[in-house]
């Protein structure tokens, strides 16, 4: 890293702490809202960036982290704390099988793809049957006292919750800086450029690949205790929603897929469009449905299509840091 | 105020940055508004689209008719859903920010749910207009009401009524087979009718199966064929709109031709575009549902309103989405009218305090409990007949009788 | 459970699936050629499903009529899709392909709304409720013309790519992509040729589906996933491959919902899809890649 991304880094950094003494409470859930997309779209981006594992099912991740944590809350009043673990090790688990399966009978491209699509949706049925997370009914965790914190129990004013993500993704972004220089790094690359020849060379890749699903997952957990202490209630049907894998991706894959800072580029930009053609169809008075998504869909059309590595690696040269 | 001017020539520099841009403005100075801003979140696209779209026009003549009874001045600051959890939130945050007093919508438990947090965290007061779901005001909150019935009143309102009409029309069915869509509103529903069930016993009938479906089924083939193998008398069915389509057509394609299909209290086949998808095969459907009184002094001033605005529609076909949403603002214009003030707080307190006698829908006065919902909201029995909505049952709001069992039906 | 009951599940499961098959027949020829994953496939299927039903509104044109124009429409339509914004695309990475009709869908799903609503819209034709009685057994007479159209279109699309020139330049360019281009085949075009036959396919089953299902523009995704879990079981690429899938999927379906539950059925599915990737990845009648 060089001086001048640093020195951009830091002053970003400052930004995003001062925020919420600046910023009303409107834009300060919409930069929680970019944290979060920013940081799960870190942790899908060490799946697919780095290792080059294109998964389309993250959301059984985000599912089974929140309801691992929402149901020992909900039930037993454990905080998420201690729930954190639990999810953790679901999601951990749920990846290595996945991966496992996948890895040992040479899966790969679009067909595991489609096979993490098929484990999201098969779960997402599945917890619709699950009387006892409440199936398709939801499951609605007690509400506390809204203006004092209390961290025991991850319960608070938004600006709690904004702090927590703004930790999560400076702690991924720094976990995945050092990823990329380590020597998973350098194999995860070696695999994502091409698998047989890092074969050839001697990597384990099956063991490696393992590894980035591991790590993945474990991080997507985490945004899952996130989302089940911030709405506060769980649908099968939203959570493992496909539309919720996708929405983890568009952020890094706008952004710059492979690249440290493409997910939070990408978050940001996307969430913040979004909301400018809301508003600036609010402003013309264009108040059809559907048209938002239209110029949505435009403007990611647009994107993928000039911009095939992203947002951020065009950006980078611009300003003069490296990627 | 000088703080707050610093902070916003501060935030204009941190708008000049760029990130910033789409999220000006900032701080808002809220003066005391002659004028209650309403924010209305209702799910206009998306899945839910076309009852967020019915639900709006509700919403759209509340200013003209309040204005009209109650003298206050609303003005109507509406947000699309986008039938989205994650929209609501932020959609009712942006409204809180804009300077909503007081938030209305959503049809949807999910969103009703979130949209609660932001209400509760803003301290500003949220009046649900459709949303079912029981866990919304056993939550906890303090700024969140609900002027709807919950899964468990609305089953057991409409099992109610069911009892009534076997009474008027001298029928006693033997048997009946459950049908119900598996979603968040259906598991409410099957909870309500399971707990109601055994206790009813003025109830002639046995379930004999009950058979849940997906939501997003396009083919119901095998649901009907196995609710027809049950050989039961009639349809006990909880369903949305399109699934009630696909299975009043699969029933005729397969020969199935029950005593009538009653629903215990579900969207579906009042919906106007049950009876253009269906025509003749809409009829003599019932739907045991939160209604309006159609005899109510309030409803012929909103019908009035309504048909100024939406010259080629029918109030009727809109009459519980039209009528709860308008309800919902209504509470609030009327708490906003004894509070004198737009201070959320002082509203929400007002609103604790309703005792709204004039009402549209059916049921006790408007007053809400200690956990913020309204207890006592009546349930009607609608049939479908001439290709309308028709109040069956109570008597006293009844427009014509019921029709039961329906001609088409045919013993097996 | 009375036999019967069984019998006419699985009938109808076996009509369905055949129409499931046609809709997965178009992303299966073209992902065969192209090796691109058609993530637009129910959306597109959606719009020749609304061209339908505007043709017989306007014009009280049976759908079996009206899909001749729709299907035209849709020829061109899916060339020029190829041609001007996928095959630019071709050798990017699958993510890039992933968000390219991942966006192209967006799009279409939205402008679908924009235009119609969200109101669900259907044809009404008089035997679309009629069925045909064969003892205990009753075949329902729209699904069994969709079905007869599935088998047409599939038989035909058969017929064309084993005996036409251009078929077989076309499976030249998909066994063999460079020595297509040796021989001097122009492999963009016939890229945007598969893309558009691919498309007819997607109209004929959008004019069969018609009859079956009311059309709202938030159909779209839902038959993309299904018919990826069709053609994967089936085999991506091979034509009867698609047929058998979408057989093999109606049917147990409608044994689950029988005799499971009938909100859990899609479960199955998506059980079976991960079976076949893991023990036949290329699918029950795809070959190895």
């Amino acid at each position: 890293m060089n001086r001048r991304a640093a020195a951009l880094l830091l002053a970003l950094g400052a930004l995003l702490v001062a925020l919420p003494h600046v910023a009303g409470s409107y834009a300060l859930s919409v930069a929680t809202l970019i944290l979060y997309f920013a940081y799960t779209g870190q942790a899908w981006n060490v799946m697919m960036g780095f290792a080059g594992q294109l998964s389309l099912g993250h959301s059984i991740y985000v599912g089974v982290g929140a309801y691992a944590a929402g149901a020992l809350f909900f039930h037993y009043g454990i905080g998420p704390w201690a729930g954190l673990w639990l999810a953790i090790a679901l999601s951990v688990l749920i990846g290595l099988v996945i991966g496992f399966l996948a890895f040992r009978f040479g899966i790969s491209g679009v067909y595991f793809a489609l096979l993490t699509i098929a484990f999201a949706e098969f779960t997402r049925i599945g917890f619709d049957h699950l009387d006892w997370l409440g199936g398709p009914g939801g499951m609605f965790l007690k509400v506390a006292q809204r203006d004092q914190i209390d961290l025991a129990n991850f319960r608070g004013p938004p600006i709690m919750y904004y702090y927590a993500m703004l930790a999560l993704s400076a702690a991924a972004l720094a976990l995945c800086a050092w990823l990329l220089r380590s020597r998973a790094g350098y194999y995860w690359r070696a695999i994502r450029e091409d698998e047989e020849a890092a074969q050839a060379l001697g990597i384990n890749t099956f063991r490696w690949k393992m590894l980035a699903v591991t790590i993945s997952s474990a991080m997507t957990a985490i945004s899952g205790v996130f989302f089940a202490f911030y709405y506060n209630n769980l649908f099968p049907e939203q959570i493992f929603n496909i539309g919720r894998s996708i929405e983890i991706i568009l952020g890094p894959v706008i952004g710059g897929v492979g690249t440290l800072f493409g997910p939070i580029l990408g978050a940001a930009v996307l969430t913040l469009l979004s909301d400018g053609i809301t508003e600036a169809l609010a402003a013309f008075g264009w108040e059809i449905p559907g048209i938002k998504q239209v110029l949505y869909g435009l403007v990611l059309l647009a994107a993928i299509m000039f911009m095939p590595h992203g947002i951020w690696p065009a950006l980078a040269r611009r300003i003069g840091v490296d990627r | 105020m000088t703080q707050r001017t610093n902070r916003r020539q501060f935030n204009q520099a941190v708008a000049g940055l760029g990130a910033a841009a789409a999220l000006a403005p900032f701080g808002i100075v809220r003066a005391q508004a002659q004028k209650l801003k309403v924010g209305v979140l209702l799910p206009r696209s998306g899945v839910q689209g076309f009852i967020g779209q019915s639900c709006q026009k509700g919403a759209d003549l509340a200013p003209g008719v309040i204005k009209q009874m109650l003298g206050v001045d609303i003005e109507l600051m509406n947000a699309d859903t986008e039938s989205s959890v994650d929209t609501a939130r932020t959609r009712a945050e942006r409204l809180v920010q804009e300077g909503a007093h007081v938030l209305v919508g959503p049809f949807d438990s999910g969103a009703a749910a979130a949209i609660a947090q932001v209400a509760e965290q803003r301290g500003v007061p949220f009046v649900i207009n459709i949303a079912a779901a029981p866990q919304i005001t056993e939550q906890g909150y303090k700024f969140v009401f609900r002027n709807f019935q919950t899964g468990p009143d609305i089953a057991r309102n409409g099992l109610a009524l069911i009892g009534d009409l076997f009474q008027a029309t001298n029928t006693a069915p033997r048997t009946a087979v459950f049908m119900h869509v598996n979603d968040t509103f259906g598991q409410a529903m099957l909870k309500g009718i399971s707990a109601f069930m055994p206790r009813m016993t003025q109830l002639p009938f046995k379930i004999v199966d009950t058979i849940s479906y997906d939501p997003a089924a396009k083919d119901l083939t095998v649901e009907v064929s196995k609710a027809k193998a049950s050989n039961a008398d009639f349809l006990l069915l909880v369903c949305r709109l399109n699934d009630a389509i696909i299975l009043r057509r699969e029933m005729v394609k397969q020969r199935w031709n029950p005593m009538g299909i009653i629903s215990p209290g579900s969207p579906g086949m009042y919906e106007e575009q049950y009876y253009k998808a269906l025509g003749k095969l809409s009829e003599y459907s019932i739907s045991n549902v939160p209604w309006y009184n159609p005899n109510a002094k309030l409803t012929k001033i909103v019908e009035k309103a309504f048909l100024k605005q939406n010259p080629k529609d029918k109030l009727v076909f809109h009459g519980l989405n039209a009528g709860f949403t308008f309800e919902a603002i209504l509470i609030a214009a009327d708490a906003f009218k004894r509070a004198r003030s737009t201070d959320p707080k002082t509203l929400a307190d007002a609103i604790r305090q309703t005792n709204i006698t004039e009402k549209m829908m059916l049921g006790a006065p408007i007053k809400f409990n200690a956990k913020g919902q309204v207890e006592g909201i009546g349930s009607a029995c609608v049939q479908n007949l001439n290709l309308t909505p028709t109040v069956v049952l109570p008597a006293a709001a009844a427009t014509a009788k019921p029709v039961f069992p329906a001609p088409y039906f045919k013993r097996a | 459970m009375s036999w019967d009951l069984v019998v006419n599940v699985v009938i109808a499961g076996v009509l369905t699936g055949l129409v499931y098959g046609l809709m997965a027949l178009g992303l299966s020829v073209i992902f065969g050629v192209v090796r691109v994953v058609n993530f637009a496939h129910g959306e597109m299927m959606t719009i020749a499903m609304y061209a339908t039903v505007m043709l017989f509104a306007a014009l009280k044109l049976d759908p079996f009529l009206a899909v001749l124009p729709v299907a035209a429409a849709f020829f061109a339509f899916g060339y020029a899709l190829q041609a001007g914004l996928i095959n630019p695309f071709i050798t990017r990475p699958e993510h890039s392909q992933f968000m390219l009709l991942l966006a192209v869908a967006i799009v279409m799903v939205n402008a679908l709304l924009t235009v119609f609503g969200p109101d669900a819209r259907n044809v009404q034709v008089d035997y679309q409720l009629e069925s045909f009685e064969l003892g205990p057994i009753l075949f329902d007479r729209a699904r069994v013309y969709a079905a007869g159209a599935a088998v047409l279109a599939t038989a035909a699309l058969f017929a064309f790519f084993r005996f036409s020139l251009t078929g077989k330049a076309i499976r030249a360019c998909a066994d063999n992509y460079l020595g297509a281009r040796v021989a001097g085949l122009d492999v963009k075009r016939l890229y945007a040729l598969t893309f558009g036959i691919g498309s007819i396919c997607v109209a004929v089953a959008g004019g069969a589906m018609v009859l079956l299902v009311d059309v709202t523009p938030a159909l779209g995704p839902y038959y993309t996933l299904l018919a990826f879990v069709i053609v994967i079981v089936g085999g991506l690429g091979s034509m009867p491959g698609a047929l058998l899938g979408g057989i093999l999927i109606g049917v147990s379906e409608a044994l689950a919902g029988l005799f499971i539950a009938p909100s859990a059925k899609s479960m199955f599915s998506f059980g079976l899809l991960i079976l076949v990737l893991l023990l036949r990845p290329q699918g029950l009648l795809g070959k190895r890649p």
